[in-house]
């Protein structure tokens, strides 16, 4: 079994204008102690399944299908059951550690905090843990007395991660963990979470537009466009030989130096990601795609195997476009 | 497969790939000159604007309420005639009297309607209130601006000047001015515009500084815009609806501070005016016998003009304070 | 020092190009404030040194691109060129000519992309009304509406007309870098100063804005100075690569050389961190990005420099001047300058003597 199981979760966001789907049908699974990738950009749905495995979107938000984690679906937990679910099995590390930091308390009571709400120890005890974590992530224990302006960016997000941490969660939620911070921190904080991962045999969902630090921490990588998932598979694959066009672009996006193609080659993709209110029809990406053909804006592509232990949402790998046209043969019978 | 198009992203594809090109454009037909743009603009704001006010019954109700003080005061001569205000006018009747068909709201002392001169009050009252308000607004916006805008010395002994004016007393302070300058509207006007700038100052100023520091205005600069132009086309147009919200209400302090000045006996006394029918009243004991029919009109007035201008400022501030607008 | 800073040694363009833009011992200093009576109890603010004495040419239609972490003073230095903040000491020539006090005329000539595209454009203006601005602050002589179109249209905005009544928040993050770019583009400059242009973009939209600035480069011989923190990127479109660490000038050649024969131990650090499949394990420096209010002795990077703290500048005998002697650029390949002692030591130039 796995630990975390997204089953065919969708998400409609509530607006004025009337429901966004922000997600449309995503199934993930992520076993013990493994890191799972989740690439895309901005308003692309990723951010959106950080919440939705916690519940933590808006009310009146509409999520169907299924989120288990350790078997249990988290949609369908009482508030009690959720809240203990919450930090001691799964915790999340937001994004912009500089605003999720209460700016009058000192960090160590912040980390602490967690500690105390699940009860998992008395004010002493949870001192001591304190310490430990702070020690974890890189810091002397005696920053716990600290506030969060004393500290800098990189100190900022190290917090964050102790108090993500703070619970023994056999599962944490990364989303978009460096974004704000400067190169080189970026790479202490990338490497700092790579050795508790491996030291603590936590699961991770990684979630981050940059691809490249998603292969490097991740053992299998998920690309997500339009609220679907458009490509999974192990992430070395998926980044040294993307099937997905899409795939294609971003790994583009992200040069290696000294490999002569990408030198005075800037590539990308034309357009613009599509509102979600209007999404083209058939496959979401083809008015962008360079590889569009006359099939693209007619079939809708589910994922199909394009490769060992990786799939594909595009009717251009192998094989798919004859699977696609049975189904679509099945679906014009009935 | 084989009618796939070819592969590959063409290096310099800015013209074929064009992603917008399947687009449907937008409606209108293309404009035929940068003025007629800006107009087109501008009217597209305006109606925008009044889409969003007409929402607010708050708003709605303020405006009712000002269109008809408006209107009684723009068509005051043909509502009572002048001539009751004066004490030898024929038209005079007994003095005290009650509510009739004749007299409205009543008689004075003298015989004359108060219905007469709460009709002539709303001039006063309003003329007072604009003007001064403008006066004003003019110095805050310029006083604001400039401190913001220009920062260091300038806003440091720009902003002292503003913080003495906020702290000094403002009641006495315009006790003393109106008494110093013999009293008329003129004089009225002054004293409440520069006693009443130093709030918008302060609220410009903030607004200047927080504009002064986006990214657009350093681009402009970057073009080789001076700084009459970032101010007229950059921070202006940005602090405008902050200043116009604000000065609707200030409106409202204004024609409460006119009627207190008047109440006093500091206002102008060959005018009518709501705070002068109220103090003439007050002299003749008008609270203490229960004259209320002198009493209620001009209180009544200025109550429900203060009130209008008020849910007019609400209103126009949850519009055009873009803080407030995505409640 | 002095006779090393008197004459600078400054990378040249490539391919013998025509120098366009010159910054010549740039200092940028800003004072911290000081409360007035501890003013007058004798404390001196404190300065933080942002711009340390730069030297540096761009050439004719060449893409220059300005590498460093967040503080190392790249973005005052393009500041300072574009005239947005003064500088205390040095020069900056544009066509020979030293800037002077009027800087409309050279504003017309060298245009800026900022980083953030959304916030540089007034969300109360159409997309007409900001291309149109510089234009009209130049009081540029033509039909104004063909020149917007025109420029909209060089950055690929086509057909113009359909965004000329648009607003900021109508399009989206790469369309409104595109509106920005075509603002510069109205008043045919010679040089673009482009602060981090694609950072706060979508990755796959990053290539056409790119794309975009190598196609100006090509077709009007525009020069590009692109202010980044990604060397990734510098090596996608950069002719030069300068490398920035504390205000100053650290290494500067060819893109090709500065990115696969890094001689500054800075530049190999910057290099380790971009990301890279299996690079988690290389090593990073560590510690926080430099304060620039605290400028160490000698080589400004000692304290963080992987060759001072394993021995190898002690074991070539040059730890004692990377301790405590400042210096300037050397050459060190052809075209290629770096500041360190070591590399200098290797390239078989003498070690400065030790301070008297």
């Amino acid at each position: 079994m796995s630990l975390v199981e997204l089953n065919d979760v969708h998400v409609n966001y509530q607006t004025q204008g009337g429901a966004v789907p922000a997600v449309r049908g995503v199934d993930l699974q992520i076993q013990k102690g493994e890191v799972v990738g989740l690439a895309g950009e901005s308003g692309c749905g990723k951010s959106t399944i950080a919440s939705a495995i916690l519940r933590l979107l808006p009310a009146g938000t509409e999520v169907t299908g299924e989120v288990l984690i350790q078997g249990e679906n988290v949609l369908a937990m009482k508030p009690g059951k959720l809240r203990a679910v919450r930090w001691s099995e799964a915790s999340i590390i937001f994004q912009g550690a500089m605003h999720a930091l209460n700016p009058v308390r000192r960090i160590g009571d912040q980390i602490a905090e967690p500690i105390l709400v699940h009860n998992q120890a008395g004010e002493k005890e949870a001192k001591v843990r304190v310490g430990a974590l702070l020690e974890q992530v890189g810091l002397p224990p005696r920053r716990m007395n600290d506030y969060p302006h004393e500290l800098s960016g990189g100190q900022k997000q190290r917090v964050m991660i102790a108090m993500a941490l703070a619970c023994n969660p056999s599962f944490v939620i990364a989303d978009e963990p460096t974004t704000a911070l400067d190169v080189m921190v970026q790479a202490q904080v990338l490497r700092l979470l790579k050795e508790l991962q491996r030291d603590l045999g936590l699961a991770m969902l990684f979630i981050t537009h940059d691809l490249s630090v998603l292969v490097e921490v991740c053992d299998r990588l998920a690309v997500m466009y339009a609220g679907r998932i458009v490509e999974e598979g192990p992430s070395h694959d998926i980044f040294g030989a993307p099937a997905h066009p899409y795939t294609k672009a971003l790994s583009a996006a992200f040069p290696e130096i000294g490999d002569a193609s990408f030198r005075r080659k800037p590539s990308g993709l034309g357009g613009d990601p599509p509102d979600p209110m209007k999404l083209p029809s058939g496959c979401s990406f083809h008015p962008r795609c360079p590889d569009a053909f006359d099939r693209c804006p007619q079939i809708d592509p589910s994922l199909y195997a394009a490769g060992p232990d990786r799939r594909a949402a595009c009717l251009l790998v192998e094989g798919a476009l004859a699977v696609a046209e049975t189904k679509d043969a099945v679906i014009a019978d009935e | 497969m084989s009618s796939l198009p070819p592969t590959g992203i063409d290096p310099v594809a800015l013209d074929p790939a064009d992603p917008y090109a399947d687009e449907p454009p937008p409606p209108d037909t293309p404009p035929s000159s940068p003025r007629r743009i800006a107009w087109i603009r501008r009217k597209r704001s305006f109606i925008r604007f009044v889409r969003m006010y007409r929402k607010s019954g708050m708003g709605m109700a303020g405006l009712i309420i000002l269109i008809l003080f408006l209107l009684v005061a723009i068509f005051a001569p043909l509502i009572a005639s002048s001539e009751e205000l004066s004490a030898t006018c024929e038209c005079n009747g007994v003095p005290f009297s009650r509510p009739s068909w004749d007299f409205p709201f009543g008689t004075d002392n003298l015989g004359r309607s108060i219905f007469a001169f709460t009709v002539w009050g709303a001039r006063t009252s309003l003329v007072v209130g604009l003007a001064a308000t403008i006066m004003s607004m003019a110095i805050g916006a310029v006083v604001g601006i400039s401190a913001g805008y220009y920062g260091r010395f300038t806003e440091t002994v720009l902003m002292r000047t503003t913080d003495w004016f906020l702290v000094i007393p403002f009641l006495p302070l315009t006790i003393v001015l109106a008494t110093v300058l013999s009293p008329s509207l003129g004089v009225i006007i002054l004293v409440i515009g520069v006693t009443s700038w130093p709030a918008t100052a302060r609220i410009v100023r903030a607004q200047t500084l927080s504009v002064k520091e986006r990214p657009y205005v350093e681009r402009a600069r970057a073009l080789g815009a001076g700084n009459f132009h970032l101010v007229s086309r950059h921070v202006l147009p940005n602090v405008g609806p902050v200043l116009f919200a604000n000065t609707i209400l200030t409106i409202a302090i204004a024609i409460l501070t006119e009627s207190t000045l008047a109440f006093l006996g500091l206002g102008d006394p060959n005018t009518a005016s709501w705070g002068t029918l109220l103090e003439n009243a007050f002299n003749n004991g008008a609270a203490t016998t229960g004259l209320w029919w002198w009493l209620m009109p001009p209180g009544l007035a200025i109550v429900f003009v203060v009130l209008a201008f008020t849910m007019c400022g609400f209103a126009l501030d949850e519009i055009l304070n873009p803080r407030l607008r995505r409640r | 020092m002095s006779d090393v800073l008197a004459q600078p040694a400054v990378g040249a363009p490539i391919d013998g190009r025509e120098p366009v833009l010159e910054v010549r011992g740039l200092h940028v200093t800003f004072a911290g404030r000081v409360g007035l009576i501890a003013g007058i109890g004798g404390k001196k603010a404190t300065q933080a040194r942002a711009v340390d004495g730069v030297d540096m040419t761009l050439g004719k239609g060449e893409v220059l691109a300005l590498a460093g972490e967040s503080g190392c003073g790249k973005t005052t230095l393009a500041r300072a060129i574009m005239g947005l903040v003064q500088p205390n000491e040095g020069q900056i020539l544009f066509e020979g000519q030293p800037l002077g006090k009027d800087l409309k005329a050279y504003r017309r000539k060298v245009q800026m992309v900022f980083q953030d595209p959304t916030g540089s454009l007034n969300p109360r203006q159409t997309i007409y009304e900001s291309v149109a601005e510089g234009l009209r602050i130049h009081k540029v002589p033509g039909d104004e509406e063909e020149l917007v179109a025109r420029a909209l249209s060089r950055a690929g905005m086509r057909p113009p007309e359909r965004f000329f009544l648009l607003y900021p928040h109508e399009l989206s993050g790469g369309q409104r870098q595109r509106v920005v770019i075509a603002g510069a583009l109205a008043l045919e400059p010679e040089v673009i100063v482009a602060d981090e242009p694609v950072s706060n973009l979508d990755a796959s939209v990053r290539g056409e804005i790119l794309r975009l600035l190598m196609h100006l480069r090509d077709e009007f011989q525009i020069s590009i100075l692109v202010v980044t923190h990604d060397l990734g990127l510098a090596w996608t479109i950069a002719d030069r690569v300068a490398v920035m660490y504390l205000g100053r000038i650290v290494e500067i050649g060819p893109a090709e050389d500065v990115l696969t024969q890094a001689e500054h131990p800075y530049t190999r650090a910057l290099l380790n961190v971009v990301p890279e499949a299996g690079g988690i394990e290389r090593p990073t420096l560590a510690g926080e990005p430099p304060d620039p209010t605290r400028i160490p002795e000698g080589c400004r990077f000692n304290p963080r420099c992987p060759a001072v703290a394993d021995g190898s500048a002690e074991s070539e005998g040059v730890a004692n001047a990377c301790l405590t002697q400042d210096l300037g650029l050397t050459e060190l390949g052809p075209n290629h300058l770096a500041a360190c002692h070591l590399a200098a030591k290797r390239a078989g130039r003498p070690v400065p003597p030790p301070p008297a």
